[in-house]
């Protein structure tokens, strides 16, 4: 059977380049960058020459990354480390109503250890409003967290407003830059956010790989403990390959960024006319302007979402209904309720993240498939019959 | 293409894995589901390790059907578990009746809920691994006792709508357990010495009223404190809630009698219970309700099987039905006939259909 991968916002198939670039970190250049002797130093030079290349890619100082296990790990530590190093200043936190589970869980966390956390609102493409953080910012606010790029929508924030209000009132901006990096070009320098988090694995590089850029003169209380690696800060013996695949990843991403824009902003238009040509009853989910150029999230109306995800599996075609930590719940995705997607097209939403395993057929064969499953499924649906008379 | 598609429920148990090696062995195209019905860690205890819908029971399923190289969904249906079987359950023993939750969960979720996931997934049948058989010769298929008479629980069958038989398959109709575990060793699952399930899933150790103060808190009158009678009437002692008792229990009555005492009627009205000698618990007529037939009703013969517990013999009866509701006599006087249970009616091997009990007539 074809099988078409449609999730790569769930992960990437490791970059060939990349697979090359880490294999002599896994049998010759085994060491333990913290070592002293040889083997050690060799692995070492490894890593810092990926800092150094992150660095450069990314506009800020190699001082200022810091590799953790992924994206998850990132937030964790950018959340908890900054409201614990700062909680003598104050206890109040500001996020938005979208944000990844990574972050809303340390959210929640906080809460329940006395801090109290605002939840922004998006308005219905998904966007928070620069005012509405202004308004929320008090004096005892010591951070702001908010997500560059949306992973169910691929919706972009405008980030540098975003930064700027914070930055203005004194206050530390963390941002999930987990979908946005390796999608859309940025320069954290530009961006003048204090803190950003990197996942490996969401640009064809390995799992188990991510970063935290922490601006120097950040106050922030390290969160995993041990030995003194990562200069005191991240503790756990370095996973060199991961860094060494990450930085190789970061790379070919910036290289091929042209052209892959233009052939992830192809296929999804395309995509997204000939399934409006073909299914009645849909809804765009999100601003189709300002999103990653590879994600579409699409509303069936009275089609149940989680339905045809495995409807499209038994057929060959990998999609998901939102983030896939939270796959296997039948609640409709808290990101599409906060834009104020009605619930009969909330629970019917299908994610489209197209990269770099998928050809330029693939978008007609999948839409015939697609076309096929939400009609056969709206003939068995007694909501749809109903939404019709 | 053209093979035809079959949605097998996979509990994690050495019976369903073997109910879908056999169906793919079959040819069929097979598609696994295991369905997480409760959630563990609400109840704040570990989960038994026989019990449905624990992590290790997902991941064996899981292991299962990766093995037989067929696709595995796990669905959550928790929302529906919970009003079909659990709130059902609760409120049974909150009036005093002892509830076979099996019966709600085959009928409402494991052929309720799984035929609406086979429809959407464009299968025609849906099997499960029970020990029970089809009879195809028919128009509309005939339920049958399973040929293992040890192992058969079409007891627990009764409730399924009649026209769901012909979608339904159940490969392990005509096998004993010790085959079925021969066929999961031969097939290297990691489950097949795995120990049968006792109790029911969601209840911990057997102790009901856990779930009930969890559910209904300490101040529930099925847990609170009430007069033991005797066979006259007379207050002979104090029970500690009578959603603790069922009918014919011996153990736990704390009176000394010259003769064994058992309980023979749970009184939610006044917060009671009865006890009496053995005797006292034979009885011999009783009504049923939601009464479901799995033949047409001009097929019941005059005499019929009735088995009022899974453990009972079925004995000769009986049964007068008007609409969904019925009564059923006994040729000889049963021991502990109990509200709550089901009354499954069987002429031979044939499942005739069944109700639920809910008096004691006399």
């Amino acid at each position: 059977m074809r099988t078409v991968y449609l999730d790569h916002n769930a992960t990437t198939p490791v970059h060939p380049e990349v697979f090359e670039a880490t294999k002599p970190y896994f049998i010759e250049r085994f060491g333990n960058a913290s070592s002293i002797h040889q083997s050690g130093r060799e692995a070492k030079a490894g890593l810092e020459e990926a800092r150094q290349t992150i660095a450069d890619l990314l506009g800020c100082k190699p001082s200022e990354l810091y590799f953790t296990s992924g994206g998850t790990e990132s937030d964790n530590f950018a959340i908890k480390g900054v409201a614990f190093a700062n909680r003598a200043k104050g206890k109040h936190i500001i996020t938005s109503s979208i944000e990844h589970h990574a972050v809303e869980i340390s959210c929640r966390f906080l809460e329940k250890e006395g801090f109290s956390v605002t939840y922004l609102p998006v308005d219905s493409e998904g966007f928070v409003d620069p005012d509405e953080l202004k308004k929320a910012i008090r004096p005892d606010t010591i951070l702001v967290t908010i997500m560059y790029a949306n992973n169910e929508t691929g919706v972009i924030q405008d980030l540098e407003a975003l930064v700027s209000i914070a930055r203005d009132a004194g206050v530390y901006f963390h941002t999930d830059a987990v979908q946005a990096t390796g999608k859309i070009p940025y320069n954290i320098n530009d961006l003048g956010c204090d803190l950003l988090s990197i996942s490996a694995h969401k640009l064809y590089g390995p799992k188990g790989a991510g970063l935290i850029y922490i601006k120097s003169g950040t106050k922030i209380q390290p969160w995993n403990e041990g030995g003194g690696h990562e200069r005191g800060r991240r503790a756990g013996t370095e996973n060199v390959a991961g860094a060494i695949g990450l930085a190789k990843a970061l790379e070919i991403a910036a290289r091929d960024m042209d052209s892959e824009t233009k052939k992830m902003t192809s296929m999804t238009t395309r995509f997204y006319k000939l399934v409006m040509e073909r299914i009645p009853d849909i809804r765009f989910n999100g601003s189709f302007q300002k999103r990653v150029p590879n994600t579409l999230n699409i509303s069936f109306r009275a089609v149940e979402g989680e339905a045809m995800i495995l409807s499209l599996d038994l057929k060959g075609i990998m999609v998901s209904s939102g983030s896939a930590c939270t796959s296997g719940t039948t609640e409709p995705s808290h990101v599409l309720k906060a834009m104020g997607v009605p619930p009969e097209m909330g629970q019917g939403s299908i994610r489209f993240s197209f990269g770099r395993s998928n050809k330029e057929n693939d978008v007609e064969y999948v839409v015939d498939i697609l076309a096929g499953e939400v009609e056969r499924l709206r003939d068995i649906s007694p909501l749809y019959a109903q939404s019709k008379s | 293409m053209g093979k035809k598609k079959v949605l097998i429920g996979l509990s994690g148990g050495v019976d369903s894995s073997v109910a879908a090696a056999l169906l793919v062995e079959q040819g069929y195209d097979v598609i696994g589901v295991t369905l997480k019905l409760y959630d563990y860690a609400e109840l704040d205890f570990d989960p038994p390790d026989g019990g449905c819908c624990s992590i290790s029971l997902i991941d064996d399923a899981r292991s299962v059907c990766s093995r037989l190289n067929i696709p595995h969904y796990v669905l959550d249906l928790r929302d529906s578990f919970q009003r079909n079987v659990i709130d059902d359950f609760m409120e049974s023993y909150s009036r005093g009746r002892t509830p076979n939750p099996c019966v709600n969960c085959n009928t409402h979720i494991k052929w309720g809920e799984m035929l609406k996931i086979a429809d959407k997934l464009g299968c025609q049948f849906v099997a499960t691994g029970h020990y029970a058989r089809i009879d195809r010769s028919y128009k509309i298929p005939r339920l049958l006792k399973g040929l293992d008479r040890s192992r058969d629980q079409s007891y627990a069958l009764w409730g399924i709508p009649r026209d769901t038989l012909a979608r339904t398959l159940l490969p392990l109709g005509e096998l004993t357990k010790r085959e079925t575990r021969e066929i999961a060793k031969r097939n290297n699952f990691r489950n097949a010495e795995r120990p049968d399930s006792q109790e029911i899933c969601f209840v911990p150790a057997g102790d009901y009223s856990y779930i009930i103060r969890q559910r209904f808190g300490n101040n529930n009158p099925s847990l609170k404190p009430g007069p033991i009678y005797n066979s006259e009437g007379k207050t002979i002692g104090e029970h500690k809630g009578y959603a603790n008792y069922t009918i014919g229990q011996r153990r736990g009555l704390g009176i000394s009698y010259p003769a064994p005492l058992y309980v023979t009627r749970i009184n939610p009205d006044d917060g009671s219970i009865t006890v009496g000698v053995k005797e006292r618990l034979f009885a011999t007529r009783f009504t049923v309700v939601r009464v479901n037939l799995l033949v047409s009703s001009e097929e019941i013969p005059g005499k019929i099987d009735v088995k009022i517990r899974y453990r009972h013999r079925a004995r000769a009866a009986t049964l007068r039905l008007k609409g969904d509701n019925g009564e059923v006599i006994f040729d000889e006087p049963q021991r502990a006939i109990t509200p709550g249970q089901s009354a499954v009616f069987y002429d031979d091997d044939l499942v005739i259909g069944g109700g639920a009990i809910v008096k004691v007539l006399g």
